[in-house]
């Protein structure tokens, strides 16, 4: 095992320095995805916790940090999906970015965030685990700007680097605390020592605060940024200016679940922080709601889906939130793989498109791309939980710990759970009829000239479709069901409540609001296409808030980027030039002049006058002596 | 010790291909001369600075390699030099970065050749002189030293402004050196004694130790600088020829830091104390103000130049914190600003070379022409904002580590730089390199050449290499700062 996971890393490494062509990098992945999968194979007869000591990387003081790599049944979940994924990705990329000119380029930063969310994933301390959710966030930059002519793009890297960064912020505060109250950021002693801090307080400010739910916090703000939950979330629909391939590998499959990961790989020191697991609950579920709800108006196929990413994250932190990150976990990879699928598909159809990516000039395409067509339907069955495809097992197992949590906040997690399930539905078939079914409605000639996508893509479209349909079922029983003791063996906590099954009234509502959804989907974009006209009159307002996504962006900007640079300007222009400035070195120098051009007065050169100042003189010197 | 006196050599070596150089007739055929010779000479003295590291033993917290000379026979000044782990390292930035300033002015210098380059050398061998003296009259007249190829490094080859720069320098930096020498002499009255190592310690009242605490203060306060005392160095930057702003963002500005450890905390230890929580406000609103003075630039070198300062907003808070990590952390910062910050300046430098303005506005869409100098700008730009696995990175890391030990809500406004630097840094590197190139006096604009590879690519090497691997240089300053940090403990349980 340690030295599998050593060729894994050096292989890791040594794609990283290659990134001539496609093949080698799209090889030396598929490689790593088998390796990986042989990991995870052991893991699920239950393979222990390996940890393989590198180097050591700072040391300071009383602090140690290393490198080293930890692969436990968490971590083998994590490889195996991002491997697998990112093998997909690679091989469709082959294909998507055939006539791009910076192929190299584009494969490189591919293989280079892979490398990053390993480290990520296989780290063992924080500070590695924060080397690669940096790194992981620089390439997802390099990417989402990697048509760097288009100023929109620009605009959305930035924009994601730094709001990942203020998640960043609170991590780095979170690494630096754990560091403080724990004397170490190694995950062995963190785990073991949280329960002697479960009712530990400090101070700050006066108020007295739970220590591990304050760690978790800010160590939360960091998974908030990452995983775009509500309030840091507004990058993500945006980084969809990136290549499709992109949006399906991080910002689908893999970078934005670190969050996720984050807080299952915590979960020892999660488990007791109350407050904290309350708020990812409210944050979580809302998340899921809220997103969902932009879903539905949106009508750029690439931001539907993109939202429809930030709903299923807020899924898997309610989940989290919970403490049920086993069916979080398990929902992370069921949507790695149908969130893949649903993105490259939908790549499939822009290219098939020549690059629209509006879906009111689609549709009916399904008789000219019916292979393309088939994969969006297999994803879309996953994502709205239909019965024996893979989003069904663990999208089920989330509301189930919903449903059997006792407190408030998990009651309201259900309730927009379910709800939120609805929408999905709704959107999903929205997308899917507006796309695939109905009349055409792209102009004639572009609608002749649709035509399947090459091979290497179908094919990675074929796979992902496989770990769609069937991971589900066949990973359930150790991830949720009877093994879960077996697979997991301490990776992550699990809760030990008797398995109930949920009552069947309440599968029943589940099934039938999914079924609504579809339902109403079908009437309105099918049947009675006159109906959504109406339908966004009449709710003007509804429609209008979740058209432009509740003005977010329009609120940040005015609360945040626009009084920021006027601050800035003003300080510069005011503070510095006008004030110290002013009366720093230009003060003194005039001042200096001033006093100069008075004193050369005296210097006047007539005689009288150097007489009398003399004479002044020494009258002020005899009183002087006078007096005293 | 060892048998000959590698660390005279070590220093005097700039001077004497200097004025070598001196010798050389200035002629249209004798240029080439004139910047192999320097070249040469700086890349000497590197290996020799190299050979230094390996002479050192991390186990020792004095002074090592030291020598010792009367200068003066009725007076106690001597001359006596020597390096720790905290000078080391310092001494190692100067000579690394020297060759790379020589190269960096190989031909955007084009008058006075001859003397720019023994104003370079000159310069050299003082910073080296001050970080090692011991003596502290030695050390007052290196660092005083210092202005003097400064002044005419700007002054003479500098932009169209170089006189109000050059004024704002001097008189900001007279300002304090005035003072620092008051409290010099102040101090050998008291003591008789001028090395800094006997004077390690805790030998004065707290009353004198406000007061020359303060006058050292205002010294350092204005090298390193501190807000408010940094708007000399904007200008001095975009006056400066690109090797000025290098050497001047690289090395001077880590003379301040450097006179802080040695001086504010290893002899005044109860005033540092007190004077704390004044650091620590004016470190913070250097952070946060500057970096949003950053932002508002137009021009590319200005913004670097508040992005140091806001760097060494860090640096002073993570010295003042007085715990391991802290001190650590500065350390690295300043070394890591050193490299980082010369590296922007001289690929600053590049483009200057070729289009000859400053203003951001101006560039745009480089990546089309440029995509070798774009990667590397890239990995600048990232170890400035302080990407792990990058040395900026490491040092601001361990500052907010130090930070959250003294105070959660210090770690806190420190941590804000990590947002705050990302969003100017970025902002700065989408309006140059990203875009469409519409600026129609880009179009033929050039890739880096095989002379600016030669100056770009060791720097990365060298950010990285800080970034991954920083034990190599956080061993050798353990124990000296261990040293510093119990001296300072004990003054302030009394």
């Amino acid at each position: 095992m340690p030295l599998l996971g050593f060729l894994y890393c050096a292989f890791v490494g040594s794609y990283f320095h290659d990134r001539v062509s496609q093949l080698v990098t799209t090889f030396l992945l598929t490689i790593s995805t088998f390796l990986s999968w042989i990991i995870f194979l052991q893991y699920l007869e239950g393979a222990n916790t390996t940890i393989i000591h590198i180097l050591n990387w700072i040391t300071s003081g009383s602090f140690s940090a290393d490198w080293s790599l930890r692969v436990d049944a968490l971590t083998a979940t994590m490889m195996v999906v991002v491997t697998t994924v990112s093998a997909c990705v690679h091989l469709y990329s082959v294909g998507y970015m055939n006539e791009d000119k910076s192929i190299n380029r584009f494969m490189g930063y591919l293989s280079l965030f892979t490398f990053f969310m390993l480290m990520l994933v296989s780290s063992n301390n924080l500070l590695q685990m924060f080397f690669g959710w940096e790194g992981v966030g620089l390439s997802s930059y390099l990417l989402i700007g990697f048509w760097h002519h288009k100023d929109s793009a620009n605009k959305a890297a930035i924009k994601a680097f730094i709001l990942n960064r203020v998640g960043d912020f609170g991590f780095v505060l979170g690494i630096v605390g754990v560091f403080f109250i724990f004397g170490s950021i190694n995950f062995d002693i963190i785990f073991t020592d949280a329960i002697n801090y479960q009712n530990h307080a400090f101070n700050f400010l006066g108020l007295s605060l739970s220590t591990i739910d304050t760690l978790c916090f800010l160590l939360f703000i960091g998974a908030m940024g990452k995983s775009a939950q509500l309030g840091l979330h507004t990058w993500l629909p945006d980084a969809m200016e990136g290549p499709t391939p992109v949006s399906a590998l991080i910002h689908a499959a893999t970078m934005v679940t670190a969050g996720i990961f984050m807080v299952a790989r915590m979960s020892p020191l999660f488990q007791y922080a109350e407050f904290t697991n309350l708020f990812i609950i409210f944050i979580g579920a809302s998340t899921a709601i809220f997103a969902a709800s932009i879903a539905l108006t949106q009508n750029d196929i690439k931001r539907v889906i993109a939202y429809s990413t930030c709903s299923q994250l807020g899924y898997m932190f309610f989940a989290a939130g919970l403490g049920a990150y086993n069916a979080a976990i398990f929902h992370l990879m069921t949507h790695g793989f149908f969130k893949a699928l649903l993105f490259l598909s939908a790549g499939s159809v822009i290219q098939a498109m020549k690059h629209e990516q509006d879906m009111r000039k689609m549709g009916g395409l399904f008789i000219k791309i019916p292979f393309t067509g088939t994969m969006m339907w297999i994803g879309s069955l996953a994502i709205i939980g239909f019965p024996f495809f893979s989003g069904y097992y663990s999208k089920e197992s989330i509301l189930e710990n919903a449903y059997f949590s006792t407190s408030g906040m998990a009651q309201y997690a259900y309730v927009v759970g379910v709800f939120t399930a609805l929408l999905t539905a709704f959107y999903s078939w929205r997308l899917l009829l507006m796309t695939f079914h109905g009349k055409p409605r792209a102009t004639e000639e572009t609608f002749n000239q649709v035509h399947e996508s090459p091979k290497v893509m179908t094919i990675s479209l074929a796979i992902l479709a496989i770990g769609t349909i069937f991971s589900g079922s066949i990973l359930a029983d150790f991830f949720i069901g009877p093994k879960q003791e077996v697979f997991w063996n301490h990776a992550v906590v699990l809760i030990h409540t008797a398995q109930h099954n949920i009552p069947f009234v309440q599968t029943l509502t589940i099934k039938s609001t999914v079924a609504a959804g579809i339902l109403l989907a079908a009437m309105l974009y099918f049947y009675k296409k006159g109906l959504t006209k109406s339908l966004s009159r009449n709710f003007q307002l509804l429609y209008l808030i979740s058209y432009n996504k509740w003005y977010v962006d329009e609120l940040y900007n005015s609360i945040f980027v626009q009084p920021f640079f006027y601050i800035a300007s003003i300080f510069w222009k005011k503070g510095d030039i006008y004030i110290i400035d002013e009366y720093g070195p230009n003060g003194i120098s005039k001042l200096i002049n001033y006093f100069s051009k008075r004193l050369s007065l005296f210097q006047s050169g007539y005689l009288y006058h150097y007489a009398f100042v003399m004479l002044g003189g020494l009258v002020i010197i005899l009183t002087w002596f006078v007096y005293y | 010790m060892t048998e000959w006196p590698i660390l005279t050599v070590t220093i005097f070596l700039p001077i004497l291909g200097a004025s070598i150089i001196f010798f050389i007739k200035e002629e249209e055929t004798s240029l080439s001369n004139i910047k192999w010779a320097a070249l040469l000479t700086s890349i000497g003295t590197f290996i020799f600075s190299c050979l230094i590291w390996l002479q050192f033993d991390n186990s020792i917290a004095e002074y090592q390699l030291s020598e010792k000379h009367q200068w003066f026979t009725d007076f106690n000044f001597n001359y006596h030099i020597g390096v720790d782990g905290i000078s080391l390292f310092m001494i190692l930035l100067s000579t690394f970065l020297t060759p790379f300033c020589i190269l960096a002015s190989w031909i955007s210098i084009n008058k006075r050749i001859k003397e720019y380059m023994m104003a370079f050398l000159f310069l050299e061998t003082v910073l080296l002189g001050m970080f090692s003296s011991i003596d502290i009259l030695l050390f007052y007249i290196f660092f005083e030293s210092v202005l003097i190829p400064m002044f005419l490094i700007i002054g003479v080859w500098g932009g169209e402004r170089r006189i109000y720069a050059t004024f704002k320098f001097f008189l900001y930096t007279l300002l304090g050196s005035v003072l620092m020498l008051v409290a010099i002499i102040f101090i050998y009255q008291l003591t008789n004694s001028m090395s800094i190592s006997e004077l390690q310690g805790n030998f004065f009242s707290k009353n004198i130790q406000i007061y020359l605490w303060l006058a050292f203060f205002a010294s350092f306060a204005v090298k390193i600088p501190m807000w408010p005392f940094h708007t000399w160095l904007p200008d001095a930057h975009v006056e400066a020829p690109t090797a000025g702003s290098v050497i001047l963002a690289g090395v001077l500005l880590k003379m301040g830091g450097y006179g802080f450890i040695r001086f504010s905390l290893g002899m005044l230890p109860e005033a540092s104390e007190f004077f704390l929580p004044l650091i620590m406000i004016m470190s913070i609103i250097a952070i946060i103000y500057t970096s949003l003075v950053a932002l508002a630039q137009t021009d590319i070198k200005k913004l670097i130049a508040y992005s140091s300062v806001a760097h060494m907003g860090m640096v002073t808070i993570g010295i003042f914190l007085v715990n391991q990590q802290g001190i650590e952390g500065a350390i690295i910062l300043m070394i890591s600003h050193g490299v980082v910050s010369a590296a922007l300046f001289l690929s600053v430098g590049v483009i200057y070379d070729r289009m000859h303005t400053l203003d951001i506005s101006f560039y745009g869409g480089l990546v089309n022409n440029m995509p070798l100098y774009s990667v590397s700008f890239m990995i600048f730009v990232l170890a400035s904002v302080g990407l792990p696995g990058t040395s900026g990175f490491v040092g601001e890391f361990l500052i907010i580590m130090g930070a959250f030990k003294y105070s959660s809500l210090l770690a806190l406004f420190s941590a804000t730089g990590i947002i705050l630097s990302a969003v100017y840094m970025l902002y700065l590197y989408k309006r140059i390199i990203f875009g469409q190139m519409s600026n129609v006096k880009l179009k033929d604009i050039l890739d880096i050449d095989f002379r600016e590879k030669i100056i770009l690519y060791p720097l990365i090497i060298m950010i990285i290499l800080i970034g991954i691997f920083p034990n190599i240089f956080l061993d050798p300053m353990r124990l000296p700062i261990e040293l510093i940090i119990n001296n300072y403990e004990f003054a302030n349980a009394k």
